[in-house]
């Protein structure tokens, strides 16, 4: 065993309380890191899981038509002084085959799922509900939405004449799987449904609005035979929506709206967690670096006279820095396996007593292998950064003196 | 004629920057083989000063230090620990044995500090050692469980550990009763005699310094005396 080596760990040994005490201390501080750390991704996973749960990753539609004034030609004076904007009438998106061979060209996007959507009001006996109609591809559409796994009755399948709603929507009508329902577009045309099965994507506005049919039927009614109203896209990296949105912009020149631009609030707000994290984290190695120093310079004067003893005995100013930097070390090794430990433990508690009805946990905490790595190279660098110090210290002395005084 | 273990230049030694105070004022010395030499002197004369410029522990301010021949004014700092590791053994007043490691690995520390690392054989090595100064048996023990002659008797085993020439003892003695003080001295005496190694001992005690080949005698930073007895 190198000199270095045996002697941080016999000084180590030696100052048992000393080293059990930091080393606790060092573990709580990596264990509220990485519980911290666990807690808020999980947290912001949930949310954005929560949130992508009923909205597509990028949406793409037409362009906005431009409302024009009209001008005389010859003095510029208006003619129409008050514009309105063009009427919500559900416009086809042009060439929209063309725009999904192109988008399926790109590596970014992982699914897309041609929607053909417009307002439309369901019927049942007395009861009138204003309905989102959603003509969709089954297949194409379940790859956008979970909604195969949030079928509460019945199957997902909305074809020919069968059509899918959502759980508010059925209590509203007072209806429930193999009832018919008359759909009614604002243009005036309507037929008869079956509902083939009810969902529950988990936000109460969707499932009391959405009533997803097949992209023909969709098209009849909302009068636009051929055409969709807009696509929506899966990506692989969520959080490259934004950008993957513009991409798709400009090749398609088509409007795509992300994610992200739509939920800016919930954006800001998943960032400035992280920044508090991060905030916390920056305290947390602060106040472990400290103790780890603090604990060490004690010990080097404690160990004056042995260093000068040491030395006598012909141990190198080398060997005597590499002790004190080794034992931060060890303290930091030992106390990030102890702090993961914990941590993750905490984690695996909390996660088990905040439970939903269901009993399903409200948010899943992982403590995964980067974050552990993560914290176990802070704290290893954190230990040997706070020796450093004391390390030179002990390095520096005059061993004659550090004997006299000893 | 080989070269002796130690040999002194005109050595001084100032203390203070803004108040200087010269301690040593000019010794010049030379220490040969096997020599048992005992260093006298009233209390602030210098001895310990003198001593830690012997052992390399401390630079003079102006004069040459050479041990075994080896030059060592031109040495940074990792050669005088070199230097000093392999040819020079110290006892202090204080037994300043390392309370964290047992009695033997005590003894193994100039082993393991001249190697950088631990090895098998300095174990054995060290009971050996101990032997002969006749505490083998507390070689796993921890330093605070012995007494303070059997303390003495490991920091002499840790003396010379490495077989240096020239062992340094700081009033070695001081600390002990009359009886244990002889004890401690006829181990030292004996090392003297079956390995040739010098010795050279700060003593305030003159029964001691008596039983010495050798008395220099230190007064205000300067040798006043070097007397030589006849070996008996
Ligand atoms: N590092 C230092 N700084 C300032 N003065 C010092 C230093 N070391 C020693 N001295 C002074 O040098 C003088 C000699 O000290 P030293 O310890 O060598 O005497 P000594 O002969 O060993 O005495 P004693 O017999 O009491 O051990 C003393 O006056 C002491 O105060
Ligand atoms: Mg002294």
């Amino acid at each position: 065993m190198p000199i270095s080596w045996f002697l941080a760990l016999r000084f180590f040994r030696e100052g048992r309380m000393q080293s059990v005490l930091i080393v606790v201390g060092v573990s709580v501080g990596v264990a509220v890191m990485v519980f911290l750390s666990a807690l808020i991704d999980g947290l912001q996973t949930s949310l954005v899981r929560q949130t992508l749960g009923t909205q597509a990753h990028i949406v793409v539609r037409p362009p906005d038509e431009v409302a024009r004034p009209m001008l005389t030609p010859d003095d510029g004076s208006r003619v129409a002084v008050h514009v309105e904007r063009s009427a919500q009438r559900v416009r086809s998106i042009d060439g929209w085959q063309r725009a999904l061979r192109t988008l399926a060209t790109m590596p970014e996007i992982t699914d897309a799922s041609p929607t053909v959507s417009g307002p439309a009001v369901a019927l049942r006996g007395n009861a009138s509900k204003a309905v989102m109609l959603q003509g969709v591809e089954p297949d194409r559409f379940a790859r956008i939405y979970p909604i195969r796994e949030r079928m509460v009755q019945g199957t997902f399948a909305p074809v020919g004449t069968t059509c899918v709603i959502g759980r508010e929507l059925a209590q509203d009508l007072g209806v429930s799987l193999g009832d018919k329902l008359r759909l009614a577009s604002v243009g005036g045309v309507s037929d008869v449904y079956t509902i083939g099965g009810i969902f529950d994507l988990g936000n109460r506005e969707v499932n009391r609005r959405w009533v997803v049919v097949s992209t023909r039927s969709a098209q009849t009614l909302l009068d636009l035979v051929g055409g969709v109203s807009s696509i929506d896209l899966r990506v692989r990296e969520i959080f490259s929506a934004e950008a993957t949105a513009a991409a798709v912009t400009a090749r398609t020149g088509l409007v795509a709206e992300s994610w992200m631009q739509t939920n800016a609030q919930l954006l800001v707000a998943l960032r400035s967690q992280a920044s508090s994290s991060g905030m916390i984290q920056f305290f947390v190695i602060l106040a472990v670096a400290m103790g780890i120093a603090s604990v060490l310079v004690v010990s080097v004067v404690q160990k004056g006279k042995e260093i000068g003893i040491l030395r006598a005995m012909g141990t190198s100013r080398r060997s005597v820095l590499a002790v004190f930097l080794i034992q931060g070390a060890m303290v930091g090794l030992i106390g990030s396996v102890l702090g993961t430990a914990f941590g993750a433990g905490l984690g695996a508690l909390f996660a088990g007593l905040v439970r939903n009805a269901d009993g399903t946990p409200t948010f899943p905490i992982v403590v995964g292998l980067p974050l552990v790595a993560r914290s176990a190279a802070i704290a290893l660098g954190t230990g040997v950064l706070s020796a450093a110090l004391p390390a030179r210290a002990a390095s520096k002395l005059d061993p004659a003196v550090a004997i006299r005084n000893g | 004629m080989a070269d002796p273990v130690l040999m002194l230049d005109a050595v001084t030694k100032s203390f203070g920057t803004t108040v200087v105070t010269e301690v040593i004022k000019g010794v010049s010395l030379r220490i040969e083989r096997g020599e048992f030499t005992a260093l006298v002197g009233p209390s602030g004369s210098g001895k310990s000063t003198l001593l830690n410029i012997l052992g390399l522990l401390d630079r003079p301010t102006s004069g040459r230090v050479a041990i075994v021949g080896e030059e060592t004014t031109t040495l940074d700092d990792a050669g005088l620990t070199r230097l000093r590791g392999r040819s020079i053994g110290f006892v202090f007043q204080f037994h300043h044995l390392l309370p964290g490691l047992t009695v033997a690995e005590n003894v193994m520390m100039p082993m393991i500090a001249e190697r950088g690392r631990t090895s098998k054989e300095m174990h054995p090595r060290a009971v050996r050692l101990l032997e002969r100064v006749g505490i083998a048996a507390k070689a796993d023990a921890r330093p605070a469980e012995l007494s303070g002659g059997q303390q003495q008797r490991v920091a002499i085993a840790r003396a010379l550990a490495l077989d240096p020439p020239l062992v340094l003892a700081d009033e070695p003695t001081g600390n002990l009763d009359t009886k244990t003080a002889d004890q401690i001295f006829e181990v030292l005496r004996e090392f003297n005699r079956e390995l040739g190694v010098a010795f050279l001992i700060v003593t305030h005690d003159p029964r001691l310094a008596a039983r010495c080949d050798r008395t220099l005698t230190l007064v205000d930073g300067r040798i006043v005396s070097d007397v030589r007895i006849a070996a008996t």
